[in-house]
């Protein structure tokens, strides 16, 4: 769940680029509506008509000498509203970006970087059959076993790491229509897949490293974004020893108090209980001021889940405190996004908005 | 006895102060000069070097179209792909005009998202529409940079448009319009530098260039050595491409006016080494005056050293003195230069950049270094005379140093004079006549070396004539009396009037034949041309034009830039119907057979540059069909515009090869009785509504006319660095003869007591005068001769590339003649006055 980190980077694009072409929608965006079910692997592929989509994973992975990692790799694509007439090749249709970070604990650094292109020359696209994506030197495949295969390789820091799938896809919100806001067309089309095994390996600055962990992909779609006072997002997807899966996630008003919230829990069962906006709150318990920006995350913090039998309560505790991620140089926003340990459970934790305000 | 020198030094400066500071001066005007001359340069090639950089914005490799036609984009993906390229970034680049202002800009066109990496200079910054400062910074770059709408305008522009955020921007390429919304400034564009930018996709389909690029931005893995990554992608260019670094684009753009610089910097030494001579000739003055001096110090115990020393030490404080102010001279008069003249220094090379004063500190201690060098050298010969003088024949004489019976000595001149000659013939160096330069100074010093041998073999026949008149005769045996100092006199004569005169010679050459060659080039009746306005005349324009009454024949041309070689500038490519009437080239050469392909005349320059003879194949970078295309090279023609060397390729050809039939010249010849003026008007009332008024109509006469205003233009500063060379020359002659009056004060007491007439002197003077200038002419004249012939058939050619023919401007050589011979005579008639006030009787009874 990290529309708000889409937002952020896009957001002023798809806002402006409308200025020229006021009046007339320039682009067509389908909506996400209560509907048809996931058919794979046809929604492991890309859906160009909607405004954006991603490919996310997370996960904690282990060195050879067993020390942990975090890490997260994600492909975005997105579709900008800019008048599709222009016959020219670079005419940007689609865009695509990505970004891989790892959470070393050694350090008590994060590494990360991040590829941007447009659609076109065999150089940058997605595939809508299947999840296959190019990006310049960077890829996402997924192989017909079924296993996804991520390369972002680059100078100094790059992974390679192949994802197998151990369980089913679990379809978050109303089978798979996920709402954000109070209004219905507020929503996306949103997929996990919890405990993907993965292998591969790590380059860091000056070595190279075979690992092998646990992850989370996320899989949503879609072309209405946050509600227009959302500031942040807080959002977590955890795996849990017991082999069941929480996601849950809220977004965040000017005043800080929720506007919207909800999430899934899988048990190992595979039986599911989706969580409403009332069964979900956010609790910070820790903050962490980040130098480099000034913004004050609440990196160890509770997600109190009201399940049939009985509130549950997920602490979660970081890796590290130092996993801001400041892309300002790049363009890109100030978010914080960590690996994080529960009791009985390890996963993702992410934080946006706190070093400036989102703007529309 | 260090008190001793300062005393001397003291002594001998408070006594004359006139004289030494006249000899500074000099050193201070060369420093000043050659230093200033060389900031403005400099200046002006950083300023031409940014605006290169720039537009590039600080890629490390690019690979360029050889033409302004551009190269297919599926050349893009593939050197993507190459392994040492971490990214690229493609480009188009345009020619532009906003808001139909005349100045043009550099519009780039490209995509934000790899320039991110690639060109970061080239992001623009998105300013709110309604505050009216920046926008946050957070998201600058990647945000609203897709927008096919935005255009992004350096403040150079900004600067002169007064734009708001949101409002509209008209952008003019060739014949294509398209209004674009104003959406940020590029902060990363330095200052001065007019470049608009907008996104590549737009650029493609607003312009015409669907499926073409200029260029592609380059960003080198690291770790990977350039030089191999220039051979792997090198090898992976199609014909029409090249590569190219952003130093090498302004290396290319520097070697242009690099000749015309060096030539300066040439002239400003001339003017340092007249000041050394003008040193010279004031030490040895000084030293005549003071023999009396020294050889009382050296009866007394100082050793011959120490007097040598002495004189150093006062050519070095000369030296220095007069270099430090020099510097400062020289600085003031680049920034002075750089505002009224241009970074350019009129040469006409860096049009459109505006340069910004840059101080060389390495420079300035180079030009320090020269200024104390030549006054320390102009000091040395009188030192070592001093030092070897005989203190007891010299203590009881005031007179000549060398002994005039004897020979003066002809062969070290000859050997200097034959060195210049064989320098002459050797080739150029980096493409620098500078064997060509060293030349002209050995002629010269051999002509200065010649002077005492000269003066006594032109005086001694004189002295068996009889002329009857006491002055003339005594003024004659004086000049044959005392030869050193006669030629002292006569060094800075000849110096400065064989320059002078060759000199007038290569301009005078030079423009002739500009001017033959003007009159051959402009054969039509009327021109018009787009180059200004950057519009163009499309085919449907020119079938229009054609059709207008009372014409005879119209034919379209155009000037593609053309990429040949890495290290030079682009050669002019002219498209032109060259079947027509009216058509014609001044050819030098022609070849015997013909060649295989398309024919192509090059002009003098361009077959000089890339070593090319009439009938030799020359295959050219440009066409459709991926391969270069066959070409033979059918004519060489004299050219004079273009430096950088022009292509002629007749019109049918170059469509076929390219299809671009865009033309932005024509040249119009009249129907037999047609009036000149009413054709003109018929002319502008057929051009399509967006070309009016963007469409230069010439004659002629009135291009020729600005063809030798920029002629002039680009000479101004020569004649002002030659004005003042000759001036310096001059101010010696006055100053070396004064004060050889003043130093023969008992004389003229003597001749005083034996019944002279104070009018007698002053004729015998005059008449020392004119015969020391008419032998300084005579040699000045035979000099600069030989020295225009190095500047015409070496300097010239090896650094422009252009050979003429050599005329010989008759009413300049007199005016010099006479200007010279008078100022000579005058200023020896002038100090004689001041001598002979004061009194007879004391100026004897000086003499102990």
């Amino acid at each position: 769940m990290i529309v708000a980190r889409l937002i952020l980077l896009f957001g002023l694009l798809l806002g402006a680029t409308g200025s020229a072409q006021i009046g007339e929608p320039v682009v067509r965006y389908p909506a996400a509506t209560l509907g048809p079910q996931f058919r794979f692997p046809r929604d492991h592929g890309a859906h160009p008509d909607h405004r954006i989509e991603w490919w996310y994973f997370t996960g904690w992975l282990r060195t050879a000498d067993g020390k942990p990692l975090g890490f997260q790799i994600t492909f975005f694509r997105s579709r900008p509203e800019i008048a599709q007439s222009n016959p020219s090749a670079f005419a940007p249709r689609q865009i695509l970006f990505a970004h891989a970070a790892l959470s070393d604990p050694a350090t008590g650094k994060l590494v990360h970087d991040q590829r941007v292109a447009r659609s076109g020359f065999g150089l940058a696209g997605a595939a809508t059959e299947d999840a296959r994506i190019a990006l310049l030197d960077w890829s996402l495949t997924r192989r017909p076993d079924g296993t996804f295969l991520a390369k972002t390789g680059a100078r100094g820091f790059g992974l390679e790491l192949a994802f197998q799938p151990r369980q089913p896809a679990m379809a978050n919100g109303d089978r798979g229509y996920s709402r954000k806001g109070p209004r219905p067309e507020q929503a996306s089309y949103y997929y996990s897949v919890p405990h993907l095994k993965v292998t591969g390996t790590v380059v860091r600055p000056g070595r190279k490293g075979v690992v092998s962990g646990e992850a989370w992909l996320d899989r949503e779609w879609s072309s209405t974004l946050l509600p227009e006072t959302a500031v942040g997002w807080d959002w977590a997807g955890i795996n849990l020893d017991d082999g069941s899966a929480l996601m849950a996630f809220q977004v965040r008003g000017k005043d800080g108090r929720p506007l919207y919230s909800g999430g899934t829990l899988r048990r190992p069962d595979g039986s599911q209980t989706v969580l409403a906006p009332a069964d979900v709150r956010f609790v910070p318990r820790r903050r962490w001021r980040s130098p480099a920006t000034g913004a004050s995350y609440p990196v160890e913090a509770d997600f109190l889940v009201r399940l049939p039998e009985g509130v549950r309560r997920f602490r979660l505790r970081p890796l590290f405190d130092a996993q801001e991620l400041d892309g300002r140089r790049a363009g890109m926003p100030a978010y914080w996004e960590g690996a994080v340990t529960t009791e009985g459970g390890r996963g993702y934790l992410e934080l946006t908005g706190y070093a400036e305000a989102l703007r529309l | 006895m260090s008190d001793a020198w300062r005393w001397l030094i003291a002594g001998e400066w408070r006594a004359h102060p006139m004289r030494f500071l006249l000899a500074g001066l000099a050193i201070a005007v060369g420093v000043a000069l050659g230093f200033a001359v060389h900031v403005i340069n400099r200046s002006a090639a950083d300023a031409f070097g940014e605006a290169v950089r720039s537009v590039s914005g600080a890629a490390d490799l690019q690979v360029r179209a050889t033409s302004p036609l551009g190269f297919s984009e599926n050349l893009y993906p593939r050197i993507f792909r190459l392994a040492p390229v971490a990214d690229a970034s493609p480009a188009l680049e345009f020619n532009a005009r906003v808001q139909d202002r005349q100045e043009p800009v550099s519009l780039v066109g490209i995509d934000v998202l790899r320039a991110l990496t690639v060109t970061p200079a080239l992001l623009g910054r998105r300013l709110d529409r309604r505050e009216a400062g920046p926008a946050s910074t957070r998201a600058a770059g990647a945000d609203a940079a897709l927008d096919p709408e935005a255009i992004y305008l350096s403040q150079a522009i900004l600067d002169r448009t007064r734009l708001r955020p949101g409002d509209k921007v008209r952008v003019r390429v060739g014949a294509l319009a398209h209004e674009f919304t104003f959406a940020g400034d590029m902060p990363g564009v330095p200052a001065g530098q007019a470049i608009a930018m907008i996104d590549i996709a737009a650029a493609q389909w607003r312009f015409g260039r669907l499926g073409s690029l200029s260029r592609i931005d380059l960003k080198l893995r690291d770790g990977v050595g350039t030089q191999a990554a220039r051979e792997t992608i090198q090898s992976a260019l199609p014909s029409g491409t090249r590569l190219a670094d952003p130093e090498g684009e302004s290396r290319r753009g520097d070697s242009l006016s690099r000749a015309y610089r060096v030539n300066l910097d040439m002239l400003a030494l001339v003017a340092l080494l007249t000041g050394g001579f003008l040193v010279y000739s004031a030490q040895s003055l000084s030293v005549a005056r003071r023999l009396s001096q020294f050889a009382l110090l050296r009866t007394l115990g100082m050793r011959k050293g120490s007097i040598e020393g002495q004189l150093l030490a006062e050519g070095l404080v000369l030296g220095l003195l007069g270099s430090v102010s020099g510097l400062l001279l020289g600085y003031g008069l680049a920034a002075l230069g750089l505002r009224f003249v241009g970074g350019d220094l009129g040469g006409g090379y860096f049009g459109g950049t505006a340069a910004e004063l840059q101080f060389a500190p390495a420079a300035a201690i180079l030009f320090l270094t020269l200024g104390v060098a030549t006054a320390v050298g102009g000091s040395y010969a009188p030192a070592r005379a001093a030092g070897k003088l005989a203190p007891a024949v010299a203590i009881r004489q005031s007179g000549d140093l060398v002994d005039p019976r004897e020979r003066p000595r002809w062969r070290p001149a000859l050997l200097l004079m034959l060195l210049g000659a064989g320098c002459a013939l050797l080739p150029p160096i980096e493409r620098l006549p500078l064997f060509g330069y060293l030349a002209v100074a050995l002629v010269l010093a051999g002509g200065v070396a010649a002077m005492p041998w000269l003066a006594r073999t032109l005086l001694r026949p004189l002295t068996r004539f009889d002329s009857r008149r006491p002055s003339v005769e005594m003024a004659l045996r004086r000049l044959l009396g005392a030869p050193s100092q006669a030629s002292t006199a006569l060094a800075g004569i000849v110096a400065s009037t064989g320059l002078m005169i060759a000199m007038a010679i290569m301009v005078t050459s030079f423009r002739g034949s500009v001017e033959d060659w003007l009159d051959t080039f402009l054969s039509g009746d009327l021109y018009l041309s787009t180059a200004r306005s950057g519009a163009v005349f499309d085919p449907a324009t020119q079938t229009r034009l054609a059709g207008t009454p009372g014409i005879a024949d119209i034919g379209f041309a155009k000037t593609v830039p053309l990429a040949l070689d890495p290290e030079l500038p682009s050669v002019l490519l002219l498209v032109r119907p060259l079947d027509r009437p009216g058509v014609t080239l001044p050819l030098i050469e022609r070849a015997e057979t013909r060649g295989v392909g398309i024919p192509i005349w090059l002009s003098e320059p361009a077959a000089r540059l890339y070593g090319k003879k009439p009938g030799d194949a020359m295959p050219l970078p440009l066409g459709r069909s991926g391969g270069p295309a066959q070409a033979w090279v059918a004519g060489i023609w004299r050219d004079y515009a273009r430096q950088q060397g022009a292509i002629e390729i007749d019109a049918a050809d170059y469509v076929r090869l390219t299809g671009d039939r865009e033309r932005g010249e024509a040249a119009v010849t009249f129907a037999p009785g047609a009036s000149p003026a009413r054709v003109r008007a018929a002319i502008e009332a057929r051009l399509p509504p967006e070309l009016r008024g963007r469409v230069d109509i010439a004659e002629p006469a009135t291009l020729r006319r600005e063809a030798l205003r920029l002629f002039d233009r680009s000479f101004a500063i020569t004649y002002v660095l030659e004005a003042i060379a000759i001036l310096i020359g001059l101010t010696g002659v006055a100053a070396t003869i004064s004060a050889q009056t003043i130093a023969r004060m008992k004389e003229f007491g003597m001749l005083r007591h034996i019944g002279m007439r104070p009018r007698s002197i002053l004729a015998m003077l005059a008449s020392e005068g004119v015969l020391l200038g008419l032998i300084g002419l005579a040699a000045g004249a035979v000099l600069g001769l030989g020295i225009s012939q190095i500047l015409i058939h070496v300097i010239n050619p090896q650094s422009f590339n252009w050979t003429m023919e050599t005329r010989l401007p008759w009413t300049l050589l007199l005016t010099v003649a006479i200007g010279l011979v008078t100022a000579a005579a005058g200023t020896a008639m002038l100090a004689g006055r001041r001598a002979l006030s004061a009194s007879a009787i004391r100026a004897v009874s000086e003499d102990w």
